[in-house]
């Protein structure tokens, strides 16, 4: 996101504070100064952030209440990640459909695929990294994942995860 | 407090040793195995019932059966320890029913009557104001009904999550330290006397949901059925699917899931962190509660075993004895 704030020790720091207040980790912090502002020395800073989910707009609202003007909200990224394992005839039954049923829902994906293959008669274990915007998209991807390997006699075995 | 024991197995003896070696204020007036049964109103010698059983095979009289004991023995609690049956929850379930009937407490570690027909058990012994407690039946010596019931009284429980079923247990921490493949595993689990001649129950995780469910109907408003778990079991894991856990400094455990709120029962193998509490070793079991005001609090110990099993029991009979002895010295 691009935030403005003005020039004056401190400001910079208070525009920081929300976000480790709402859980957040600061990936990169970019500032530009003296840009032509009619409102006096301002400084103009970008950050990329990592966020739980639901949290961006208590974020925005705490940074404003620090007095500063968010001028610009970027897109949010997948960063929502869960790593399972599946085990069964992978191959025979088309690992790549499995992947493609996750890939084409376009709310999450998988970014990660390892897999082991002994003798061709027996079942092969993969890991999969998926990943989604938000907890409900993962959410549905692991429903899918479900599903499929029902269908296709896969064990698929998820993390444990505490209530949330 | 008289007690009527009915079962002589591994945790039947253990428990007729305990109450012999300790002073606990408990005499044993009826013992029944599944051919015969022992009764004496004024406390029969636990020594000798021990000595008969080991010599004959069986403890008593073979024209009397627990059956009879149940009816016409003189007892305050009857120990139900007979083998589990999931189905039926028989014999279990008529000897607890004849004894609610009769006013009588039970205390029993048979999981079949319990996760089969608790609400009805419940109700019988509310109306006839006595108690049914079960400890034994989940987690051998960990005292998580009582902790769940007594010790978080008050509380929410938002989750309940468990290592239930030692056998799996161990055979995925051998299967994880070692590399013996499943079938490696499963055999030496057998031979170690931690795993059945046939260990479906266990590794296809039906014993793990009985347990859940009768965790569930301890502490979830509604009452829940076997049927309503998701069940899966360990027996199609490979060594690769623990390498591939391992490489992300994780294991796979079968983990017994309850979540009220999201109306999960659920029982299938999961990767865990290895830091995680509920990765415990061997034949342990290990469960974590999680509730609204104390946060999460991990109970680990010996799921099963002759004298385990028997600290749990006693521990229910002295829970009874002391309940009710307080509420007489309350009377005026
Ligand atoms: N072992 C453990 O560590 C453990 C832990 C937790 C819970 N449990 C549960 O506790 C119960 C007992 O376990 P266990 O290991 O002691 O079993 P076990 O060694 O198989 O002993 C079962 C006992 O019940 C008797 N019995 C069978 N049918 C009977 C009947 N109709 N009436 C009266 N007695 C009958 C048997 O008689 P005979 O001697 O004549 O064959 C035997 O003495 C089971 O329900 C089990 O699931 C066991």
């Amino acid at each position: 996101m691009k935030l403005e704030m003005r020039d004056a020790p401190g400001q910079l720091v208070a525009a920081l504070r929300p976000i480790s207040e709402v859980g957040g980790n600061i990936i990169a912090v970019i500032h530009q100064r003296n840009e032509k502002s009619d409102k006096g020395d301002t400084l103009s800073v970008q950050i990329v952030l990592e966020l739980p989910d639901n949290r961006l707009s208590d974020l925005v609202r705490l940074i404003r209440e620090q007095g500063v003007n968010i001028l610009r909200i970027g897109h949010e990224r997948l960063l929502y990640e869960k790593t399972v394992i599946v085990i069964g005839h992978l191959i025979h039954t088309d690992l790549g459909d499995t992947v493609d049923r996750i890939d084409s829902t376009g709310f999450a994906e998988v970014t990660g695929l390892n897999i082991s293959m002994p003798a061709i008669t027996q079942v092969s274990s993969a890991r999969l990294v998926i990943r989604a915007v938000n907890r409900e998209d993962m959410e549905q991807a692991i429903e899918i994942l479900r599903r499929v390997s029902k269908e296709k006699n896969f064990l698929l075995v998820e993390p444990l995860e505490g209530i949330e | 407090m008289k007690v009527a024991i009915l079962g002589m197995g591994s945790v039947g003896k253990g428990l007729l040793r305990v109450i012999c070696e300790r002073d606990l204020g408990l005499a044993v007036t009826a013992v029944a195995d599944s051919r015969s049964a022992l009764m004496d109103r004024d406390g029969i010698s636990i020594e000798e019932v021990l000595e008969a059983k080991r010599m004959h095979g069986s403890c008593g009289d073979t024209s009397l059966t627990a059956m009879d004991v149940v009816t016409k023995g003189t007892y305050d609690v009857l120990v139900e320890v007979t083998p589990t049956n999931a189905l039926t929850g028989e014999p279990g379930l008529s000897h607890i029913l004849a004894a609610l009937a009769r006013g009588r407490h039970v205390v029993t570690s048979n999981k079949g009557p319990i996760a089969r027909e608790y609400e009805r058990l419940r109700r019988c012994a509310a109306e006839k104001g006595v108690m049914l407690r079960y400890e034994a039946t989940v987690g051998g010596a960990i005292p998580i009904i009582h902790t769940l019931e007594c010790g978080l009284a008050g509380n929410r429980v938002l989750a309940v999550f468990g290592v239930l079923n030692g056998t799996c247990n161990y055979i995925l921490s051998r299967m994880a330290a070692d590399g013996l493949s499943y079938e490696q595993a499963l055999l030496e689990a057998r031979e170690m006397g931690y795993a059945e001649a046939d260990p479906t129950y266990d590794v296809k995780g039906i014993d793990s949901a009985i347990k859940l469910v009768i965790l569930a109907n301890t502490f979830w408003k509604k009452p829940v059925q076997l049927e309503d778990v998701d069940v899966t079991g360990i027996d199609m894991l490979t060594n690769d699917a623990l390498r591939l856990a391992e490489e992300q400094d994780c294991t796979i455990r079968l983990i017994a899931e309850a979540i009220p709120d999201k109306g999960i029962l659920r029982v299938a193998p999961r990767t865990v962190p290895l830091s995680h509490p509920l990765v415990v070793d061997g034949t342990l079991n290990a469960i974590t509660i999680e509730t609204d005001m104390a946060g999460e609090i991990t109970l680990i110990g010996r799921g099963a075993g002759s004298v385990e099993t028997a600290s749990a029991i006693i521990g229910d009979i002295l829970f009874i004895r002391d309940f009710y002895e307080g509420s007489h010295k309350k009377a005026p």
